[in-house]
């Protein structure tokens, strides 16, 4: 069921460049565009039933048109392109490989909402990404296709690209839009939303990056065309970013609707669990997802299978389902320590927490502080109901969501794996006999 | 604070740089503008660099400091020539980068945070940097190095070793 749509000339050599992106249809999406009326293409962006690749899954067309149209004020499309979600890396496969697949969906984008001006904000580590998006755009101002009056259409445009400087909050939508003004990435209260206050209090969408290329094949192929790929309400593809204990690692473009076990097991994707080992758990949509144990992840509940797509995923709730969310899928075999992957994320939250609400600032340090004393072997019963505890008094109570995203993966880890937590403390001297992680070739003694 | 001062390429790069925002707005490149700072001045940021940088922005110190502590990138201490920042998070512990850091720690003779006597090498751990399908990884400067073996660490390090020159940053 491979169906590449974004990813489709991904391998073809000097696809980078404008001339070879050209010669294989690139810039088309934009030439038909800017023959519609900008308010044409939003329809067809809501017919292809599009929702937000950046892991909450909003329908676009819905939050395009949103956008706030005062007279006189300009409005902006910004590109989230901070990708720091563990687990995902599917937007700079996107940008490396086909950098102008994103500018030419910026300058789409950017017509049918009527942005003179719009910005890519790149996470800071992904340095020589940005590199190769400003090559893409200075060819495309030197070709007519960015700059004053596009390819005769009246329509003018500037895309700059912006750097982060480390610090994953500002994925956060409001976080970003202050980190870009030149400020600390501390979310903002909403309402107001971007779309009426966002960037300089002036009204702005912002969109992730494969969000916005998906735009260029929406244009082209009609919106209803699109919305005819994947499944249900799933609609289109995605771009999964798949790691862990795997025999191949990687980016791979799915049509939405793929069964979760075809994807782990077929050599067209995962190629099943490395070293012949069985499965233990997935991460399937970032860090921030509940993760899920296999009988869980491969059948719902009910004994259906799970498909990659919005609703299946998410079947059950978080009883006993999880979410598609950027798509960053973890894979963990039977040799894992949950508690010990859980303790990763938790430092991760702790790290990244912007330290506006107390309940998140204080929340993830203790979370990242009792599996810490879990792990050392110093672990009491009471700690386990502790930990569940903090992290129900976070959700529902923070000024954005990373609080919750800090909770949900604790909360899921202690439903689904309570034997395993009871087991560190119960025998801290069996902490030994849990094989933490994959040991390197070549490495004879670990401490 | 006389000598502090960038280059007149960066100074060109700066302009170019503040001319993206509308006007009235060039704080907004802030961020950029301590990227190419660090990257002139010895790869952190003292506070003699940070109140130049707010001059060139004409905002006040206290708007640059306050940013500068919040992005992990940015040092506010001297580093290592080389700067090696090894990602611990959870896709990068599943295949090894416990077993990276304790490498490096024992090659190099310091823990992480810390700096070589020398001045040569600073380690640091840092959280996911996209690169979890080739897991483990590492940055050195703004360079990715994946699918780490211990073998890849050890070149790598004698690379630097011997190179003697700041890592590339931006
Ligand atoms: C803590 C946090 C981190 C986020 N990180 C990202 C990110 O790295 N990239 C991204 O596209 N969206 C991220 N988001 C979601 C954005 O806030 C926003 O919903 C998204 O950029 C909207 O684009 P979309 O509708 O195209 O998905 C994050 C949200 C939160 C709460
Ligand atoms: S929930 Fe956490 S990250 Fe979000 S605004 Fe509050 S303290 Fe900051
Ligand atoms: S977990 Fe190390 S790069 Fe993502």
């Amino acid at each position: 069921m491979s169906r590449k749509i974004l990813l489709k000339n991904d391998h073809i050599p000097g696809i980078n460049t404008l001339e070879v992106y050209r010669k294989h249809g690139g810039y088309e999406g934009l030439k038909k565009a800017l023959g519609m009326a900008p308010d044409a293409i939003v329809e067809e962006v809501k017919k292809s039933g599009l929702r937000g690749r950046g892991g909450a899954g909003f329908p676009t067309g819905m939050k395009w048109s949103f956008l706030a149209k005062p007279e006189g004020v300009p409005r902006y499309l910004v590109c989230n392109a901070d990708e720091s979600e563990p687990g995902t890396f599917k937007d700079r496969y996107l940008m490396e490989r086909i950098p102008h697949l994103l500018v030419e969906g910026m300058i789409v984008s950017s017509f049918a909402l009527g942005a003179n001006t719009s910005y890519i904000y790149i996470r800071g580590e992904y340095f020589y990404v940005l590199r190769i998006l400003e090559k893409a755009i200075d060819e495309a101002y030197a070709a007519g296709l960015l700059g004053k009056n596009i390819l005769g259409s009246g329509f003018s445009h500037d895309c700059y690209v912006q750097i982060g400087a480390g610090a994953y909050i500002c994925g956060e939508e409001t976080a970003l839009l202050e980190s870009l003004e030149g400020k600390r990435g501390n979310p903002r209260l909403k309402p107001p939303f971007p779309a009426v206050k966002g960037l300089w209090d002036c009204p702005t969408v912002v969109n992730n990056v494969e969000t916005i290329a998906a735009v260029v094949p929406i244009i082209e192929m009609g919106g209803d065309a699109y919305a005819g790929i994947g499944i249900g309400k799933s609609t289109g593809t995605k771009l999964i970013s798949a790691s862990g204990h795997i025999n191949k690692p990687g980016v791979y473009e799915i049509e939405l609707g793929v069964p979760v076990e075809e994807f782990i097991y077929s050599d067209e994707y995962c190629g099943g669990i490395r070293n012949g080992k069985d499965l233990k758990a997935v991460v399937a949509g970032g860090s921030s997802v509940p993760i899920l144990p296999k009988h869980l992840i491969l059948k719902t509940a009910a004994g259906e299978p799970r498909l990659m797509s919005y609703e299946s995923l998410g079947d059950g709730g978080f009883a006993t389902g999880t979410m598609l969310g950027s798509g960053g899928f973890i894979v963990m075999d039977e040799d894992t320590s949950i508690v010990k992957n859980l303790y990763t994320f938790a430092r991760f939250y702790h790290h990244e927490s912007c330290g506006q609400c107390s309940p998140c600032r204080e929340g993830t340090g203790w979370m990242e502080r009792i599996l810490k004393k879990i792990l050392d072997g110093n672990g009491t019963l009471a700690d386990i109901d502790l930990l569940w505890d903090i992290q129900s008094k976070i959700e529902g109570k923070t000024i954005c969501p990373l609080g919750e995203a800090a909770a949900w993966p604790v909360a899921a880890a202690i439903r689904h794996f309570r034997h395993e937590f009871e087991e560190y403390v119960a025998r801290p001297e069996g902490i030994r006999e849990v094989r933490h992680y994959y040991r390197l070739k070549g490495l004879e003694s670990v401490g | 604070m006389n000598d502090i001062k960038f280059s007149d390429e960066t100074l060109a790069l700066v302009q170019k740089t503040i001319r993206r925002y509308p006007e009235g707005r060039q704080k907004s490149a802030l961020l950029p503008l301590l990227h190419l700072a660090q990257a002139e001045f010895d790869g952190w940021l003292s506070a003699p660099v940070m109140d130049y940088v707010a001059s060139l922005l004409d905002i006040q110190p206290i708007e640059v400091y306050e940013v500068a502590s919040f992005y992990s990138m940015f040092n506010l201490k001297p580093v290592g020539k080389c700067l090696i920042e090894v990602c611990h998070t959870s896709s990068c512990w599943l295949l090894g980068a416990e077993d990276i850091v304790r490498h490096l720690e024992q090659k190099l003779g310091i823990k992480k945070g810390q700096t070589t006597p020398d001045g040569k090498f600073t380690i640091k751990t840092v959280e996911c940097l996209g690169s979890c399908g080739t897991a483990p990884m590492m940055m050195i400067g703004a360079q990715y190095h994946e699918n780490l073996t211990l073998e890849k660490v050890d070149a790598l390090v004698g690379e630097w070793d011997g190179k003697g020159e700041r890592s590339r940053y931006c």
